[in-house]
């Protein structure tokens, strides 16, 4: 099999003394739609946020295509500022509560990173940016400012501020809990539409009809470690432990 | 009306004594202001995320500073620094004293806006790789401005007047003036009068500055 584009290995992290990562090991592939689920407290944003960066771990290895991430090769002393900031750009993130930059507009939001980390052309960053807005159903927004957009709108803008970066990997936390359910579908239908289109992309979802028809492979988590994982019929549908079949049994039956 | 001893005449016949204490006051208040609030974002920037004893001594300064009247400020920068055989001008002392009183508090409302911000917004300029200088120049400052601005102005307004102290240590702005001038007319009331409403225009072109600098940015919400 190729390298995988991200690899993690044995990862630990703590919050004081509480441990909240027991050993993650995690392998995607380029081009798989990976879904983390589990219970509320184990570990599914801890998880996504170390491999962003956003939170150090303690033991273990990242590797994102091969290269490791946040820490010195051998030693495990963090990177600097510089570093893992050029590594941050390679992977993109969309957060559950958007965060746009309420000061720039759609568009200015999208060419933030193009322009500042990637160095493009102005021109060709604005270029870049109407693409997007338009594959996200958002050219006619472009001039807006967040306030001025729904919460479906703004995490849709979030997803295409994520994608224009062209990130090896995309990291989604739970980007439709926040948004009202009538603005749900037409998130997800963006996100399955990047599916479709061979992006790589870890997704912590509880939206599981959505998880069932797009991801490609279903993990579930338990407790700060991986408890099961595979296809997502089998999984969703026969799952092996009873700890998972407790936690689907919340969805009301929805594959049975 | 224009005879000698009326307040047309007399201001007249003072008028250059007055214009450079105005003058004066115009100047010291601009030079404080400026040094004060590149002092308020460095020190607001360093309280925010400095390493701590960078932080350690800073808050030692902006709560030193901002505990001590600024007359008690502009006599030890006065007289104190002279006698530690430090040889400055009255104007001098008076820019360190205020500038140094006006950096503190300005540090403090820096590091207040920053903090105010929500953490998600430091998360996103992370996210796409923005480097610690960028995040703080493209996403953190343009929205700390719009909270910075009401007590900027304050803050502003406070040095101003806070110039009319230096006339103790013999600074001839727009006060001292004023008095040299009214121990030779004895236009007491008029001419504090007077002095008054100047130091009221000047202020008010201050707000006023505060005022479009809020339109400007005002395109946004949060
Ligand atoms: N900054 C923090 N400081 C201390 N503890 C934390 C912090 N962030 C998370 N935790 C703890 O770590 C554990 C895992 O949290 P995490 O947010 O990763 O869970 P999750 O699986 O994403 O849950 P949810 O489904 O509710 O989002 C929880 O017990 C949480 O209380
Ligand atoms: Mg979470």
């Amino acid at each position: 099999m190729a390298q995988p584009l991200l690899r993690a290995i044995d990862v630990h992290k703590r919050f004081g003394a509480t441990e909240v990562l027991k050993g993650i090991d995690l392998e995607v592939q380029q081009g798989e739609v990976v879904a983390i689920i589990g219970a509320s407290g184990s570990g599914k944003t801890t998880f996504l946020r170390c491999i962003n960066l956003l939170e150090e771990f303690h033991q273990g290895e990242i590797q994102v295509d091969g290269e490791r991430i946040g820490y010195t090769e051998g030693t495990h002393r963090r990177l600097g500022e510089t570093a893992i900031s050029a590594q941050r750009a390679k992977i993109g993130m969309v957060f559950q509560s958007y965060n746009l930059f309420p000061h720039m507009t759609a568009e200015q939001n999208v060419t933030l990173g193009l322009i500042k980390v990637q160095k493009r052309p102005k021109a060709e960053a604005v270029e870049t940016a109407r693409r997007w807005l338009d594959r996200v159903g958002l050219s006619e927004r472009r001039g807006h400012y967040p306030y001025q957009l729904s919460g479906g709108q703004q995490q849709r803008v979030a997803i295409a501020r994520a994608v224009a970066m062209e990130p090896k990997l995309v990291l989604f936390d739970e980007v439709t809990s926040a948004l009202d359910p009538e603005l749900v579908a037409e998130v997800l239908a963006v996100m399955q539409d990047l599916a479709k289109s061979g992006m790589t992309m870890l997704v912590v979802s509880h939206e599981m009809l959505f998880v069932r028809e797009v991801a490609t492979r279903v993990v579930f988590m338990e407790g700060g470690r991986i408890a099961e994982q595979g296809p997502p019929d089998a999984l969703l549908v026969n799952p092996k432990s009873e700890r998972l079949a407790t936690f689907l049994g919340r969805f009301h039956g929805v594959f049975r | 009306m224009f005879e000698p001893g009326s307040f047309l005449y007399e201001a007249w016949a003072a008028r250059y004594g007055l214009l450079a204490g105005l003058a004066t006051t115009a100047r010291l208040s601009g030079i404080t202001i400026v040094i004060g609030s590149l002092i308020g974002i460095l020190g607001g920037v360093a309280l925010s995320y400095g390493p701590w004893p960078v932080r350690l001594l800073l808050r030692g300064y902006v709560d030193a500073v901002r505990g001590i009247p600024v007359l008690v400020l502009i006599l030890f920068s006065y007289y104190g620094l002279a006698l530690l055989g430090i040889q400055i001008s009255p104007f001098t002392a008076g820019v360190v004293a205020l500038g140094g009183f006006c950096g503190a508090h300005m540090s403090e409302t820096v590091r207040g806006a920053i903090e105010s911000i929500p953490i998600g917004q430091t998360e996103a300029g992370k996210a796409i790789g923005l480097t610690f200088w960028q995040r703080l120049r493209y996403v953190l400052l343009p929205q700390a401005i719009r909270r910075l601005l009401p007590p900027w102005v304050n803050t502003a307004v406070e040095m101003v007047k806070g110039t009319t102290l230096l006339s103790i240590i013999g600074v001839v702005e727009l006060l001292l003036a004023t008095q040299q001038t009214i121990a030779r007319n004895y236009l007491v009331l008029q001419f504090y009068f007077a002095a008054g409403m100047l130091y009221v225009l000047v202020n008010f072109a201050i707000s006023q500055l505060g005022a479009l600098i809020e339109r400007r940015t005002a395109h946004f919400r949060y």
